[in-house]
């Protein structure tokens, strides 16, 4: 089901334009030092305090705002003039804006909108961006959504903005799923969870008895991939969050690990151990069937589809060390691709296809990196002690990853693709294996 | 700057808000249901398992010390990256095997281990590597291989911690654990 964006922008097509002015509002995210764009968000009015199970619309309004704010400033891309800084508007002021006020603190956009609250009990949240120069509306959109839902319309909101000023698609409506640690290192205690991109909504999807490792999305449905050790048989399993249905994948006497789902979510990619060796499979989640797409005397791991579901990433030993090797969907024509010093693995390819991200591994330093499938281009964008496993945003500019400290901590951390905006996932727990969902339809 | 007069008028006259109803021009609204909340389901309970033929092995304390007490360990060590037996582990595997040849009531699982120091994935198989390398050395000894299972934890269960030369050396190691025998 598409994600229903659009219909107001069609209606207004004419009024909506860009203007041929010489300095057309744009934020060039390919890389280079760039300046972040200021951009205001003042609190979103309501034409009635209303309350409503989420808060009172008045609440609701400004916590939008707040989450727009902290969606757009994270990406790096822009610098929030936010809720504080400007009175809240009224609501003839989402029509008419009154641009002095944001020329005035050299604002470029206007982020702004409204809070209702429906007699049926839904919630209608308006979302407009102006250009505060030409004073010109770039984009007027509404969401209506069940009081539930309210945060996911700021995330819509925030991604209809991000996309028009940049011209990319947004990755703020996701979600990631990960491994929330606690205890000694010895005695490690594993769960998996799940939140909205932003940290809110987190909750556990397992209690800590077995220990589970590495999730993974699928594209198309509300079903994660991991491996669990429960009953001392470690095995990939695929788990439905909606309906708590989960199976273990195939029929393997041996250990299964590192699932990977295929862009249409059809296939899942895994190792099969085989005396002392690892091969990947294709595994059909409809029919349950598993066909191996690698034979060699050699540990083949970390499996990850192109873009276009032709080909494929993955980690191999065959040539004497973990590399990186790229092959045909079917298994054929397996070319090495990392080169240089040290070994590379955990690879992921970009949803864009223009990039693999990796973990690049010389001396014991473990750090992420990016490369062109083809094997050019290698690009280190970090620099500690213990960086691997990355996810790509559902956009493709954002990689999270897993830091582990000398002492042990370890952490969720994103970068962009250019190596800028090294943050961190705040999470209750330590945390690894991070994995990034799709955009929520 | 310039500024779009005319169709801003008009637009804006057509888009006045009203506060008692929502004019159908002012913003069709895009509705979207939120997915529903998933239902709360802890999946590692007794009952959400599927049932598995019942393989989680029972550990003998007494035996495991009797076993160590006659081979010297139940550890042995690798190097790093590395799946091979040095002579220490030969010798310590030898007298293993030769107990479990005398104790043949028993089985033993084999856990494979590794250091830090490699993606949690290539661990996996590398633990296993270690596992079946050892398992492998007991039935050329004479060990029935039926009585030989193995698991591999990667690096998810150091015996030390500690990020230096001396925990990494102790982590990369295949343990035998004495299990009571299933059949």
């Amino acid at each position: 089901m598409k994600s229903k964006l659009v219909a107001m922008l069609l209606l207004a097509a004419p009024f909506l334009a860009p203007a041929p002015v010489a300095a057309q509002l744009r934020v060039d995210i390919t890389g280079g030092i760039e300046a972040p764009m200021p951009i205001a968000v003042p609190a979103f009015p309501t034409a009635a305090v209303v309350p409503t199970p989420a808060g009172t619309t008045a609440d609701l309004g400004r916590q939008v705002a707040g989450i727009i704010s902290a969606n757009l400033q994270g990406s790096g891309l822009f610098r929030t003039l936010g809720t504080g800084a400007f009175p809240v508007p009224g609501m003839a002021d989402v029509q008419h804006p009154r641009f002095g006020a944001f020329r005035t603190a050299a604002a470029q956009a206007l982020v702004t909108g409204f809070v209702t609250a429906n007699p049926n009990g839904t919630l209608t949240i308006g979302c407009y961006l102006y250009d505060v120069f030409s004073e010109e509306v770039l984009l007027r959109q509404g969401f209506t959504t069940t009081p539930a839902g309210w945060r996911r319309a700021a995330h819509k909101c925030s991604d209809a903005v991000y996309s028009r000023l940049t011209g990319e698609s947004g990755y703020f409506d996701s979600r990631i799923v990960y491994v929330a640690e606690s205890g000694p290192r010895t005695q490690r205690v594993k769960r998996l969870a799940i939140m909205d991109q932003d940290g809110a909504n987190h909750r556990f999807l397992t209690g800590g008895q077995s220990l589970v490792l590495m999730p993974r999305f699928s594209p198309v449905s509300e079903t994660i991939s991991y491996m669990s050790f429960a009953n001392d048989r470690p095995r990939v399993w695929i788990y439905n969050i909606s309906t708590g249905q989960q199976e273990i994948v195939g029929t393997f006497e041996s250990m299964s690990f590192a699932g990977r789902f295929s862009p249409d979510g059809r296939t899942l990619l895994m190792s099969v151990t085989r005396s002392g060796n690892a091969d990947i499979y294709a595994h059909d989640v409809e029919s349950r069937r598993s066909t191996r797409l690698t034979s060699s005397n050699s540990i083949d791991t970390s499996p990850s589809f192109s873009p276009d579901g032709r080909r494929i990433v993955f980690e191999s030993d065959r040539g004497g060390t973990q590399q990186l090797y790229v092959m045909n969907a079917d298994g054929s024509g397996a070319q090495r691709i990392s080169f240089g010093e040290g070994r590379a693995g955990s690879p992921v390819w970009s949803p864009r296809g223009d990039l693999i991200a990796f973990t690049r591994i010389v001396g014991g330093q473990f750090r992420i990196a990016v490369i062109r499938p083809d094997g050019t281009g290698e690009r280190l964008l970090t620099d500690s002690w213990q960086d691997e496993g990355p996810s790509w945003s559902p956009n493709g500019r954002v990689i999270l990853f897993s830091r582990t400290e000398r002492n042990g901590r370890t952490t969720l951390r994103s970068i962009d693709l250019t190596g800028r905006n090294d943050r961190r996932i705040p999470t209750p727990l330590d945390a690894s294996d991070p994995a990034w969902g799709p955009l929520l339809r | 700057m310039k500024r779009f007069a005319f169709p801003v008028i008009v637009l804006a006259g057509a888009l006045a808000l009203s506060a008692c109803a929502r004019k159908t021009d002012v913003l069709p609204p895009e509705s979207w249901q939120a997915p529903p909340a998933p239902a709360e389901a802890p999946i590692d309970q007794p009952g959400t398992v599927p049932p598995v033929e019942q393989v989680t092995p029972t550990t003998l304390s007494g035996m495991q010390a009797d076993m160590v007490a006659a081979a010297g360990a139940d550890t042995i060590y690798f190097a790093f990256d590395s799946y091979g037996l040095d002579e220490a582990a030969r010798a310590v595997l030898g007298a293993q095997a030769e107990w479990l040849v005398r104790n043949g009531s028993v089985r033993a699982n084999i856990e494979g281990h590794t250091d830090e120091r490699g993606t949690r994935e290539y661990n996996l198989a590398l633990g296993e590597r270690r596992a079946n390398a050892a398992r492998s050395f007991l039935t050329a000894q004479g060990v029935d291989p039926g009585r030989l299972s193995v698991i591999s934890f990667g690096k998810e269960r150091p015996a030390v911690e500690g990020a230096n030369e001396d925990a990494w050396a102790r982590n990369r190691r295949a343990v035998t654990i004495v299990v009571a025998g299933q059949r």
